[in-house]
């Protein structure tokens, strides 16, 4: 089993990969992070620079928990798919992400990623706040 | 003294609120299409050619003009941010501006870019101001011949100056004076190339081939090469310009404007030509070469500047002669030919009022610009976040549309297609698209201006040469282009030099770790985006 998280370099995505270290500790299960970007704009924000990645290596090594990162741009999927790929494809016990406020305008325009995890993963879901 | 009152009547048109939000949606169009890398001010302008029809002129060309100086000021915060030149024109500014960022100077980057924009921009608008009436004035005097000498200065400099080498650039001018004859001769009613379609027999709309170049041709050409990954975009930091910052911009910014204001009057091909000589200056001049390289502020600020100097410099002789030196100056005499206007020397006597109405508003333009883009600089990044196939959709079904609103034809379509290919295709192999979209504009005027000529001299082809002025201009082609080609060689090895020093650069950095894992882990992300 494994626990699976979703990591943006942002505030909540910092607070989904701490809180999805201490369930791992918690619960002696490896853990699985997760940053893609669908790689179709310029520039996205919630791709992790190589900076990010060495950040939350450190965090990663600093643990102790058997870890393992994803970090690749995706085919066509992009977000919630690919959160909930990989956690099909790990059979995870449990899949971390990060919510923040969002206007109702704004779900209505863009979707919501964390909505698409909660309602559509096989398992449990642990959703944390920055 | 008649030119003040000119302007200030200017003024009171452009002033009016109506006008005012026109320059307000072309300048924020124009600022979007600028940062966005591979959408330009010139398809911007060709998409938006349809509505021509509905607007009324000086609504149209206030928005032009916005979009054209927009289209500059976006530009650089493409380049000093993401390190990948919005337009053109931006690309020194990529060099220096996103070595400031990194460094964590990315406002102050920012800020020199946009108050240079400005101060240039707005000097330019002055010479402008002062050069066009009077160049028309002289103008006037130019016979036929003049003119087809003109033309095909502006031929040869747009096509050598221009992309990857001279034969393509007259490749594609070739390509677009071709198009440019199909049709029915408007003095002989003889068909010429039409295949007998009764489609062609009207020739090919300039929308149709403009929209068709720029806008279908790039959206196909990016969808070509989509899988490639975000670029990492360097947060904005620092805290503005410092004394020392001012200090060392206030020079290069004037300096830039003395460099572009003119170069943009020659047909020179636009802008990229100042920027580069502007930053070549600045290296030489400044006293910590050192920094060239590395992010100066010099670098910044001085090809900044010549950019949006030459975008004013560009419209002297559009207006005064009807010659266009760049493309989107081309497409802007498109749509001055789509109202019936015919620019030249007497347009500032016969549409006046119009012509001083598009100075004033770009007087408004740039201090809109300043003020957009100072503060805003973080919306305009968002921009960037657009899911590429969403906004090249949105393009295409533009195009269509706006193709299909001018004839109401399917044939118009089909054309538009088969034209987006070829543009796809010059695209891809390094044809510059500008040099067949002078030739398509320019070449009817300059088609009529020869064949009035022969018909003076009862077909004498030295008539053509005969006139002193023509001479002149044949002896400046010949410079221009010999003058070209030791340019681009000088501008080649700028660059490698300027590239060596930020090689040689990144190299003493890796030891001391930080960029030691960039390299391999971005062709990591190559290879997987080319599946």
């Amino acid at each position: 089993m494994t626990i699976v998280v979703g990591y943006v370099p942002k505030p909540e995505g910092r607070a989904a990969l701490v809180a999805a270290l201490e369930e791992a500790d918690l619960r002696g299960e490896p853990l699985h992070v997760l940053n893609t970007s669908k790689g179709d704009a310029y520039s996205d924000p919630g791709y992790a620079t190589e900076e990010d990645i060495a950040e939350v290596e450190a965090l990663l090594e600093e643990s102790g928990v058997p870890y393992e990162l994803e970090h690749r741009l995706g085919d066509r999927a992009g977000g919630a798919a690919d959160i909930l790929e990989a956690v099909e494809r790990l059979s995870a016990s449990l899949v971390v992400i990060g919510i923040r406020r969002r206007t109702p305008t704004g779900k209505l325009l863009f979707g919501s990623d964390a909505q698409t995890v909660l309602l559509q993963a096989p398992c449990q879901v642990l959703a944390v706040k920055a | 003294m008649g030119d003040l009152t000119g302007l200030l009547e200017g003024f009171s048109t452009a002033l009016q609120p109506m006008y005012l939000l026109y320059a307000l949606i072309g300048v924020l169009l124009g600022t979007a299409v600028g940062v966005l890398p591979g959408i330009g001010p010139a398809m911007t302008v060709a998409l938006l050619l349809p509505l021509t029809y509905t607007l009324d002129a000086t609504a149209a060309f206030i928005m032009f003009a916005g979009i054209y100086y927009g289209g500059m000021y976006g530009g650089s915060t493409t380049s000093i941010l993401l390190n990948t030149p919005g337009e053109s024109a931006s690309i020194v500014t990529a060099l220096e501006g996103n070595k400031m960022a990194k460094a964590g100077r990315g406002a102050a980057a920012l800020a020199t870019a946009a108050i240079g924009s400005f101060v240039a921009g707005t000097i330019a608008t002055v010479a402008l101001s002062l050069v066009a009436p009077t160049v028309a004035r002289v103008a006037v005097q130019l016979g036929p011949a003049d003119y087809v000498a003109l033309a095909v200065l502006a031929f040869f400099t747009v096509a050598a100056m221009l992309g990857a080498s001279p034969a393509r650039g007259i490749a594609s001018l070739a390509l677009g004076l071709f198009i440019a004859v199909i049709g029915t001769d408007s003095l002989t009613g003889q068909q010429r190339f039409t295949l007998g379609l009764p489609t062609l027999a009207d020739g090919i709309d300039v929308v149709i081939v403009a929209v068709g170049f720029f806008a279908v041709g790039e959206a196909l050409h990016v969808a070509s090469r989509l899988r490639r990954g975000p670029i990492p975009l360097v947060p904005i930091s620092g805290k503005g310009m410092t004394r020392d910052d001012w200090k060392r911009s206030w020079k290069p910014w004037l300096r830039g404007t003395a460099i572009g204001f003119p170069i943009g009057t020659i047909p020179a091909g636009g802008a990229d030509l100042g920027t580069f000589l502007s930053y070549a200056t600045e290296r030489k001049l400044s006293k910590r070469k050192e920094e060239f390289g590395h992010g100066a502020i010099e670098g910044v600020a001085g090809p900044e500047a010549a950019n949006n100097a030459s975008a004013a410099g560009v419209l002297v002789p559009l207006l005064t002669l009807g010659l266009p030196t760049s493309a989107t100056a081309a497409i802007m005499l498109a749509a001055f030919q789509s109202y019936g206007i015919q620019p030249g020397p007497n347009l500032f006597a016969a549409e006046g009022e119009l012509i001083w109405a598009l100075i004033a508003s770009l007087y408004i333009g740039n201090v809109l610009l300043l003020v957009l883009n100072l503060p805003l600089v973080g919306v305009w990044v968002k921009v960037l976040q657009l899911p590429r196939p969403y906004l090249y959709a949105g393009i295409l079904t533009f195009a269509a549309l706006g193709t299909y609103a001018v004839g109401a034809s399917t044939e118009d379509l089909v054309l538009l297609f088969v034209l987006g290919g070829i543009g796809w295709a010059m695209r891809s192999y390094g044809f510059p698209i500008a040099p067949a979209i002078v030739g398509l504009i320019l070449g009817p005027i300059a088609e009529e201006q020869m064949r009035r000529t022969l018909a003076i001299s009862q077909g004498d082809p030295t008539a053509l040469v005969t006139s002193p002025f023509a001479a002149v201009v044949y002896v400046l082609v010949v410079l221009a282009l010999v003058g070209s080609q030791w340019l681009k060689r000088r501008q080649a090895r700028l660059d490698a030099v300027v590239f060596a020093q930020a090689q040689r650069d990144e190299e003493r950095l890796v030891p001391t770790g930080g960029t030691s894992a960039e390299g391999p882990s971005r062709k990591d992300h190559d290879s997987r985006g080319a599946r």
